[in-house]
């Protein structure tokens, strides 16, 4: 049956094929983004994205002002600074990096500042490891920012723009990191389809609008801002008396990113004919399936085409893919999970001494289940090991057969490690 | 407090002190320098109001109101984590009548260095209502000799147009008199304390303003509120080059120096008295130049203090005046001499 397609705003054959590695995606979604400030320091695998940006300044293709600060510190430092003077901002890093920046990433997010900040997700030393693994994005889980997984280039270059919309819209003001897996993302070529320059800058609303709020001083609202015409004052001493109020709006900011992740998706969808899934997980074959896998980056496609195979095998498996890891759609997740039999919540990322901190999450959100799935932690592909599409199929037929003993144990497995 | 009119700028005679400064978009007025007293007090507010919670004796407002009298218009102000951030700004009040922001410790001049990368990329793509808008940072010793000094390095480096104003007490005097790069050999601290076996801090005090001076940025100078008008004049100087400009002010604090809170300014004026804290300015083009009352030191040397003029009168430097430390005052007072010499040597004004 032929299903009615919405013909997007600008088709296809209006967009323009590039090939183009996930770095250099998410620079051109920089470049066309109308960003003020790139403030930014190399690290392998994000480096590629600061040498593409700088090209683009070094030609005068951008009125950009790029700060290649000294460190990450204070690349997040001097983020800070310019978003607080009502500039878009937008600058990347990797693991030691993203380690290093910790500090200053809950600042970001507590002054709410609308930040972008691309994170091509790498392990974490030591020992030292330049390949992909999700332990610096754990790394910042409790920072305040909203966290975005991409699976592909497309969704790389896709959400980068995306991110500048969600971060900036008024229900939200939080910064936001948009994931893609170091190397396997961030060094691939792949052929994906760019916006025009101008249906980039239509779609974000033209350069940044700094959000008005009310203080007691003014009679009027005042832009939020470093403004010499409406002066305020940011990042003061806050204490007992005032600081636990003032987190809890941090957290209560959280509760609308959901519904504005969906709204950008469905618009970018109507601009550009992509979407993915409800913008904040995207299933498949999960409807049947008595075995869910669930997984976020680029390790969703790999274990898509494994599920595809299956499920022409006659196996009821099917995939669910999240893109927002923070703030965590525990309802939304619950839902999707609660006719399966078994979750495998496939992970590169550990929390020693606990399980991958996905898992927490998944584990909390079944928790309000009266029937649940059982659930295991697969934690694959550390220091960048590669994920092989016949482990995952041999880990999804050994599943089944566990499914039919009912025993299901240890709850806590590596796919892909010597013993 | 709410105020239902917006201020006018400069505030008129009359006026209560604690309206914020506010020019409105297209503003293009620059305020003059003023060093009549009379009219700085009637025409002029500090950008630090009152209210605030620093010490009573602290050096730090006034080096922060001295220095605002020099602003020339619109100004941004970042603050390095330290006294002067957490006296100013305990929410829900602000002693900032200018747009301000506070980061964390380190990183008072990358901060900046964001704000000034934000205002060229406001101002190229003519967002920007106002000529320009200068940023001053204000940070203590910790933050800038220590925790902050690569982030300072790096921007200084990068030619940020900037002014960064060092208030310097010498020590972590908001975590309670620990020994920092800032503080002076043998003073006390309590991480550096007087001991039967050691007298106070062992290690020299780090060069910051010559280590700036390396970095070859267009202006660096020193100063301290007692020499106000030196240091308005070098304020203006350092907000009106382009690039990236540091001042050095010594800032006495009573509670960790150990003296009278009537003393605060004759304590920094004896600093420079006995030649201990030279006032001096540096530009690539001159090079280095004795101001205000080092140049009148350098004329005539007559004027020099001994360097027990300045210890006497502070508690950390208390155990250095007992007879069986006598040495330890001598030693001082050659490394005092020995810095002052090169200083006669380097700078171009001095008499030869």
């Amino acid at each position: 049956m032929a299903q009615a397609l919405v013909k997007p705003k600008i088709p296809v054959e209006k967009q323009v094929l590039m090939t183009v590695n996930g770095n250099e995606a998410v620079a051109y979604a920089v470049k066309q983004s109308l960003v003020d400030v790139v403030a930014a320091y190399p690290i392998t695998p994000q480096t590629i994205i600061v040498e593409k940006f700088s090209e683009f300044v070094a030609n005068g293709e951008v009125d950009t002002v790029f700060v290649p600060v000294e460190s990450e510190h204070s690349a997040m430092s001097a983020c800070v600074g310019a978003a607080a003077a009502g500039a878009r901002v937008f600058t990347a890093t990797s693991s030691q990096g993203l380690a290093l920046m910790v500090e200053i990433l809950y600042i970001a997010s507590a002054l709410r500042l609308p930040i972008v900040m691309a994170v091509a997700n790498r392990a974490l030393s030591a020992p030292i490891n330049i390949h992909n693994d999700h332990s610096d994005a754990y790394l910042m889980r409790d920072a305040g920012w909203i966290q975005l997984f991409a699976e592909n280039v497309q969704e790389a270059y896709d959400t980068t723009i995306q991110a500048f919309k969600i971060a900036e819209d008024e229900r939200v003001l939080l910064p936001v990191a948009v994931n893609l897996d170091g190397f396997f993302l961030s060094h691939t070529l792949e052929n994906i389809y760019m916006l025009p320059d101008e249906s980039v800058r239509e779609f974000l609303g033209g350069y940044r609008r700094v959000s008005k709020v009310k203080v007691d001083y003014f009679d009027e609202e005042v832009p939020l801002a470093l403004n010499p015409a409406r002066p305020l004052s940011f990042g003061n001493l806050d204490l007992y008396d005032y600081y636990f109020e003032h987190k809890v709006q941090q957290v209560e900011a959280m509760k609308s990113v959901p519904e504005v992740v969906r709204e950008v998706n469905e618009e970018w969808f109507k601009l550009t004919g992509r979407r993915y899934g409800d913008g904040i997980m995207d299933g498949y074959g999960i409807e049947d399936a008595d075995i869910i896998l669930l997984a976020m980056g680029s390790g969703a496609g790999t274990m898509r085409s494994v599920v595809r195979k299956l499920r022409r095998e006659g196996l009821r498996v099917g995939l669910l893919k999240l893109r927002m890891f923070r703030p965590f759609p525990f309802k939304d997740i619950a839902d999707k999970l609660k006719n399966a039999k078994l979750v495998a919540v496939m992970e590169k990322g550990i929390s020693p001494g606990s399980y991958g901190p996905l898992f927490l999450e998944v584990n909390t959100a079944l928790y309000e289940l009266k029937e649940r799935p059982l659930l295991v932690n697969y934690i694959y592909g550390l220091g960048g090991r590669d994920l092989v599409p016949d482990m995952v199929e041999n880990m999804v037929k050994g599943l089944f057969k566990e499914l039919e003993t009912g025993l299901v144990q240890p709850r806590l497995r590596y796919l892909g490690v010597r013993e | 407090m709410v105020v239902k009119t917006l201020p006018e700028f400069p505030v008129k005679k009359g006026e209560p002190a604690y309206k914020l400064w506010i020019f409105e978009p297209g503003e293009k007025k620059e305020m003059p320098l003023v060093f009549n007293l009379r009219q700085l007090a009637e025409t002029r507010r500090p950008a630090l109001l009152p209210g605030h919670r620093l010490c009573a004796g602290c050096a730090a407002p006034i080096v922060v109101k001295l220095a605002s009298f020099a602003f020339r218009g619109p100004t941004i102000v970042v603050t390095a984590t330290g006294c002067l951030e957490v006296s100013s700004t305990i929410f829900p009040y602000t002693s900032w009548a200018v747009p301000w922001i506070h980061n964390a410790f380190e990183n008072a001049a990358a901060t900046a260095s964001g704000v000034e990368a934000a205002l060229k990329a406001l101002k190229k793509t003519g967002r920007l209502p106002y000529d320009h808008v200068d940023v001053v940072v204000f940070a203590g010793d910790g933050g800038t000799f220590d925790i902050g000094l690569q982030s300072l390095s790096g921007a200084a480096e990068r030619g940020h147009d900037f002014l960064y104003i060092l208030y310097d007490n010498e020590a972590y005097m908001n975590t309670g008199i620990q020994r920092s790069a800032g503080t002076p050999k043998y003073a006390w601290t309590t991480t550096s304390p007087v001991g039967s076996v050691l007298p106070g801090k062992m290690e020299n005090k780090k060069p910051i303003a010559e280590i700036m001076v390396a970095h070859r940025i267009p202006y660096v100078a020193t100063a301290t509120p007692a020499h106000w008008m030196d240091f308005m004049k070098k304020v203006r100087k350092g907000i009106e080059v382009e690039g990236p400009a540091f001042i050095h002010t010594l800032s006495s604090c009573d509670r960790g120096w150990r003296h009278d809170t009537a003393l605060t300014l004759e304590v920094t004026r004896r600093a420079v008295d006995t030649c201990y804290f030279p006032l001096w300015e540096w530009t690539p083009q001159s090079g280095y130049m004795l101001t205000d009352r080092s140049l009148a030191i350098a004329r005539n040397p007559k004027l020099k203090q001994p360097i027990e003029k300045y210890l006497e009168l502070q508690g950390r430097f208390r155990h250095l005046l007992k007879p069986e430390n006598k040495h330890l005052v001598k030693e001082l007072q050659e490394l005092v001499d020995a810095a002052w010499e090169e200083l006669l040597r380097k700078a171009s004004n001095a008499p030869r």
